[in-house]
Formats: structure tokens, sequence, C-alpha cells
């Protein structure tokens, strides 16, 4: 008896399985790769929040991009690049693009995603090289890079110092990956060209073990800290930092290493705790009104909807709004509301978010206006430094977005692009 | 009545030494392997290939070479991923200096040279038996991964530590890089498990794998009827990292391409899976090998087409329930089958021997 009603069940189960049909997709579909589990998630979820609310709201008020609507299957990494292939080759029929959250799953797409004519957006990390068009067609990282990244803060420093630190010393706490050492060349560059000496300290994922590192800092006494970290290492790091009682004003995060999650488990002691930005935080921009409208106040909002207004929250409506942007653009070059993945591509390469267009969208005096070119897919390099104020809580930028260190950079751009074109055997395109 | 056996005599030393002695045993394998080399790579596309078959047959591999430590020998090891990263980095190392052998050659190669460094961190097992040979075994993951990452050498001094695989054919097929069809990595991987597990299947029937098993048994029983304990347990290490190493190679040259070593050879990622793997699948057993390989690897995929696709659970939730249950599954399988999948296959065949008169 037992094992008639195992079969029954088995054979319904079959049957359920494979009258499964994939769905018709005559929408636009941008898959979602998330992480929402796992050592990374308290950056992961805000930042998947602010995607999804911005394509519902989309969907809602503008009934989707020039009529079509969003498709935005989540699928779950866990910051897992092996979860991340299985993720993108599900998804990828048909997708137009791809934001895969990780520098590790950027560079393990960028290949197969070249070879299948899928865009890679990877906005500010994955392979900073990737900034040069004429070798990566199918990758996108603007607006601005980690070499940049590595250069602002550097610029930062100098501007504190009148433009002399050649007898400083500056740490640089680094996620133990390819994410976290990336900045590390440019960083050895510079230290030539403006004459400091650099410390290197890595931490191991997930980052909760930063004691070693701590305590090296504290005997070493460098001037400045610069931070690549993700995750719970940022919590950690800010946290070990207060307790050595590191002064804060000259601890400085990348784009990554800025969120209220990242300084809140500090309390006061984050106070001054700076970080690179390249959007604005807050909720006073036309774009928060109409998500309030359209998607919160339905009591459609994803996840909590707790996150509302935070950087990265923020980041995720940015990053959202330039994927939708190609997307418009590529409907306009192409003259059809029915675009192919690589009609999507040459939208991308289009895109112009001058200061107005940026107005029309909701997101006046959001982020800088950049353009992407056929040469250049690292958009326009440009980032602010933002400081975090404890007492109130809240970020406060405290400089203008400027540039990085654009001869370094480019050059080291160069390089390496070109080791890859010929490692891949690459032409170059755009001439 | 399916397994019948009645009517089939061995009349030879050959028949009776046969792998599958059974004629409907010979039929399941010559049919498997008729589906496996002629239609699969037919009908297979790349997500197939990426997510499910490639994973599976490098496991597989991987989950033998434990097996044959910590099945056969009896040695627990938690250095698997340190010893697949070894694989990998030797391949990588391999094909960047002679950019003109042969893609197979150099796997097999990066497959010695793993076993070497076997050998090395078999040595202490001739002091430290169980739970101190494990720790000793998870050290050699810790010092492989940290070397890995730390000497620049490795990675060819490139600046993110990364490793990326280069484009290598077979016959001129296309076997590693974005542009291999699914039907040539997924046969390139096949072919190689295929051949070594029948080596495995042989060497553990032969003189050597009884010697394994004597010591597994009681090492000092053995020792008494002569079986060396260094000879025996260094050649599994040297057998077992042997065939890590060549998963190790598969699974950065083929199945990623691109590999981080701290993330891909993580503890996490590989060295436990693959320990699960076997207990699930049946420690001891080759069978078993396939089976946990099989089932660690479809488990999270499957259970997320269910939960997302059929039922419709968002993404989030259904990954918060696949933790769960993965963890239940585990207590509820050590409990109910401790012998694993394999065992439960051998009462399925009792079972149908008698079927459908069960008394």
């Amino acid at each position: 008896m037992r094992i008639k009603q195992l079969l029954i069940g088995m054979t319904a189960s079959v049957i359920a399985v494979s009258s499964y049909v994939e769905m018709a997709i005559a929408d636009l579909k941008f898959p979602m790769l998330v992480y929402r589990t796992g050592a990374y998630a308290p950056n992961g979820i805000p930042n998947a929040d602010g995607f999804v609310d911005y394509y519902k709201m989309i969907n809602a008020r503008d009934g989707g991009i020039g009529g079509e609507k969003i498709l935005h299957p989540e699928c779950e990494t866990g910051y897992k690049t092996q979860v991340g292939v299985e993720c993108y080759e599900k998804n990828k029929k048909d997708a137009m693009v791809f934001q895969p959250m990780s520098t590790g799953i950027t560079y393990q797409l960028i290949p197969k995603a070249t070879s299948d004519g899928v865009t890679i957006y990877s906005t500010g990390y994955g392979r900073t090289s990737a900034a040069n068009g004429k070798v990566f067609k199918w990758v996108f990282n603007a607006p601005v890079t980690y070499w940049d990244g590595a250069s602002i803060a550097v610029r930062h420093i100098l501007k504190q110092n009148l433009g002399n630190i050649r007898s400083k010393k500056i740490a640089l706490v680094y996620h133990n990956s390819a994410y976290g050492k990336e900045p590390i060349r440019t960083l050895e560059t510079l230290a030539k060209k403006h004459g400091y000496k650099l410390m290197l300290l890595p931490v191991d994922h997930p980052g909760q073990e930063q004691k070693a590192t701590w305590l090296k800092i504290r005997k070493a006494r460098p001037d400045y800290v610069l931070m690549w970290g993700w995750g719970v290492m940022n919590q950690v790091a800010i946290k070990s930092a207060a307790s050595i009682k590191f002064p804060m004003e000259n601890f400085i995060g990348i784009w990554w290493s800025g969120s209220e999650n990242d300084v809140l488990p500090a309390g006061q002691g984050a106070h001054g705790y700076k970080s690179l930005t390249f959007n604005a935080p807050g909720t006073d921009y036309q774009v928060h009104k109409d998500i309030k409208k359209y998607v919160h106040d339905k009591g459609e909002a994803s996840g909590d909807g707790s996150h509302f207004g935070t950087v990265l929250y923020n980041r995720g409506l940015f990053q959202a709004m330039v994927q939708v942007e190609a997307a418009t653009v590529a409907q306009k070059i192409h003259g059809t509301s029915k675009i192919t993945p690589a009609m999507y591509r040459d939208g991308f390469e289009n895109i112009n978010l001058s200061a107005k267009r940026l107005e029309e969208l909701g997101f006046k005096n959001f982020a800088p206006p950049f353009k992407i070119t056929c040469e250049n897919h690292g958009g326009s390099g440009l980032a602010a430094v933002q400081q975090w104020d404890a007492k109130s809580k809240k970020w406060n930028m405290i400089t203008e977005y400027m540039y990085g260190d654009s001869d370094v950079v480019q050059k080291l751009i160069a390089e390496d692009s070109s080791k890859y074109a010929t490692e891949q055997k690459i032409a170059e395109r755009c001439k | 009545m399916i397994y019948k056996e009645t009517g089939q005599y061995k009349s030879s030393y050959k028949s009776d030494h046969a792998i599958f002695p059974l004629l409907q045993d010979k039929i399941a394998f010559s049919t498997l392997m008729f589906i496996a080399f002629l239609i699969v790579p037919l009908v297979i596309n790349s997500y197939w290939e990426k997510a499910i078959l490639v994973p599976f047959l490098i496991f597989s591999l991987a989950a033998i070479g434990l097996n044959i430590l910590t099945g056969y020998c009896g040695q627990v090891s938690l250095g698997t991923g340190g010893f697949m990263a070894v694989g990998a980095f030797s391949t990588y190392k391999i094909m960047t200096s002679f950019p003109d052998m042969n893609i197979m050659i150099i796997i097999l190669i990066s497959g010695l040279i793993t076993a070497a460094v076997g050998i090395l961190f078999g040595l202490p097992s001739l002091r430290i038996k169980g739970f101190y040979l494990a720790v000793a075994t998870l050290a050699s993951q810790f010092f492989l991964v940290w070397l890995f990452n730390k000497v620049p050498w490795f990675y060819n001094y490139s600046d993110t530590g990364q490793i990326t695989v280069s484009e290598r054919t077979m016959f001129n097929i296309p076997v590693t890089g974005a542009d291999a069809p699914p039907y040539a990595t997924y046969l390139f991987c096949l072919v190689l498990v295929v051949t070594l597990s029948f080596a495995a299947k042989n060497l553990i029937r032969s003189k050597m794998g009884r010697s394994w098993m004597a010591i597994r048994d009681m090492d000092i029983a053995a020792e008494i009827i002569g079986v060396p304990p260094l000879k025996t347990k260094l050649s599994a290490f040297a057998i077992s990292s042997f065939y890590i190493g060549v998963a190790g190679a598969l699974y950065f040259a083929v199945f990623l391409g691109a590999i981080e070593v701290t993330e891909s050879f993580d503890i996490m990622t590989i060295s436990f899976p693959v320990l699960f793997m076997i207990i699930i699948g049946g420690l001891g057993s080759m069978l078993g090998s396939f089976l946990g390989a099989a089932f660690i690897v479809t488990l999270p995929i499957g259970l997320k087409f269910l939960m997302v696709d059929m039922v419709g659970l968002s993404a989030v939730t259904a990954k918060h329930f696949e933790i769960t249950i993965w963890g239940l599954l585990m207590i509820v399988f050590l409990i109910v089958e401790p012998h694993g999948l394999a065992r439960l296959w051998s009462i399925a065949k009792e079972k149908l021997r008698r079927w459908p008169f069960p008394y």
C-alpha cells in the first residue's frame, strides 16, 4: 500500500514537472542576481530592494519601458560564484542585462556573456579595465571604477595635507579576494608618485576575524586607513577601528563600505567615518516620491520597505535607472519597443545622462551626469566623499564630486585590457 | 522477479570476477552508458551542462577520490578543497607555461602533481588517526588555499589573484573557455570520469584495494598479517589526491573558467560538501560516490525549481527553506540510513528480487 502511494505521488510529480512550460517572454527581461542570505546579505538586501522598487514603479507609472513591461526574476546567489553561474545560465535567454553585484561573479560572467551576447553592467565594481569599451564590448562599469576610487581617496588625503603626503603612511584594509585586490596596483603606482608608504592588510572571507589586522594598525599607526570591504566585514572593521580609537575622519571606505548598515553597529564610535560615493543618500528626490506613490503606498514595497532612502537602496535605484535608460535609448535608436539583447547593448553604449535627462527621470542632483561611448564604458569617473554623523544618524556629503588621477588610471586600464585582449585574442573595436 | 539471479551460472573465473556479475546490471549499465555517450550530447544545452551535468561529473570524481581515502582506507580527510586547488593551479601554471600542450595531458599531469602533494600531507597519517588526522588535513586545506592566495607566482602576478583559463581544444573542438560547446565539455568530463572510475573500481578489487580495507578495518591486525601501513596509507593518499586533483583541474578549466582560490576552494564550498557526498552516498562504495554527488549537486537546484518555479515562492524564502531542508535531510539521513544511498539501492535490489511476491 505504501509503495503504491509512493508511486502515485512520484508519477503525479513527474507529470507536474513535465507539464511545466516556461512562461512566454514578451516583455523586457532584467534578471536579478541577488543575495538576501549569507554573510553579504546586510548589504545585498537594501540594494536588491532598490532595484525591485524602481522596476515596479516604472511598470506602475509608465506601464513599463515604452509600453513593454519589465520582468525582473530574482535568483538568489548567496554571493557564491557557482550559484551565480547557475542563475546566469537559467536566466540568460532573452535577458537584457545582468547585474551580478559581486566582483567574483562578474569576472566569471565576462567571457560567458561576451560569447552569448548578453550585456553585463557592473556599476562601480567588477573588472576595472572593462572601462575600455574597445576590448570589452558587452561589459559596462560606469559611472566610476575602483581605480578612480583609489585615486580619489588619495586626492582627498592630498587635499587635507595641502598636497604633501611624502611622510605619510596609508594602510589598505581589503577583502582578500579579487574585489579587494583591485585597488592595490593603483595605490602602489600613486605611492611612487606621491611618496607615501603603503601598508597592505588583507582580511579573509567573510571578514568576521580582524583582530590581527587592527592590532597591526595599532602598532604601526598609519596616518590613514582605506578600506575595500563588503558585507559583515565593514561593520567589524568600523567597530574595531572605533575600539582602538583610530581617528575616524582618517578612515575612508570605498563606496561599498559606506552604508548605514556598516556604521550603525559601531554606534557613536563610528562618528566621522568617511566613505566615497557616487550617489546621494536621502529621500528628497522626485523618484522617491514616485516610488512612495506607486509602490509603497500600495503595499507593494520589496522586502519590508525599511531600507527606503538608505545609501545602498538609493544606489540600487541608480543602477536600475541606468539599466532602464539603456532600454529607452535602444528603443529610440532602433525605432521599436521590442528590443533584442543586441539592440539593448547598442542602447547602453549611447547612454547620455545629462543633468537635464537626470532631472526628467526624477534624479535631479542625485548623481553627477555621465555619458557612455564606444571607447569609454567607465562613465565619468566622478565620486565624492561623504561622512557619517552618528548623532543625527545621517550621511553628509562633504566634498564636491571629483575626478581621480586619470593619467595613472587610464594608463593602467590600457595596460590591463590589452593584456586581456591578447590572452583572449580580441580585436579592438571603435576605430 | 526483476532481479532474478536464478539460472545465471558463473562457469569461469572471468565471469566470477566481472564488475557486473548479473545480466540485469550489465544491461542497465550499458543502457546508461549508451544514453550518457550518445543521447545526452545531442540534447544537452548550456543550462544542463553548467548547472547540473558537468558539476555532477566533477564532484563524482572528487567524491571517488575522497571515498578511496576515507571510505576504503579509513583516513578521514577535510583537505579536499586544498587538493582541488592544487589541481586547478597546476593546470593553470602548465597551461600558461606550455601553451601547446594538449589539455588532457595537462589535466593528468595536474593530477600527478596533486598526488605528490597528497603524499606529503599524508605523512602525518602514519602517526595520527581519526579526529586528529581530520584536523591535520584541515590544516592542509587552510595552508594550500593561503599559499595560492599569498604567492603571486601561482597566479602569474595578476592584479586580482584570479586565474583565467584560455581556450584549449581536443580534435579541434574547444573544450575550455567560454566558446566551448556544451556537448564538448560534457563529453570531455564524461570520458575522464568513466575511465578513471573503472580504474578506481579495479584498483579497489586488487591487492592494493584489499590492503586499504584491511588498514581501515583494523590497522594493527593488518600490519601483523603483513600489510605495510606506510606504503598502504601513502598509496591511498596519492591515488585519492590524484582523483581530487583531476577533479580540481576540471573544476577550474572546464567548469568555471575563472577562479579565485579563497572563494572557489573554500572549506564550505568544497571540502564539507564532498565529505557529505560520500557520507550520504555511502562510505566505501563506488556507486555511493556517484549517488552522493548527484544528490548534493541537484538537491539545491531541484528544491529551487520546485519552490520558485512551480510553487512561486520568492527566491529568498525558497533559499531559507532550502537551507532548513538541507540540514533536516542531513540529520534524517544519518538516522534512517547511516550507510547512505548506496545501501538504499541494495535494499531496493533485494526487494526487487522478490517482487511482486514479497513473502
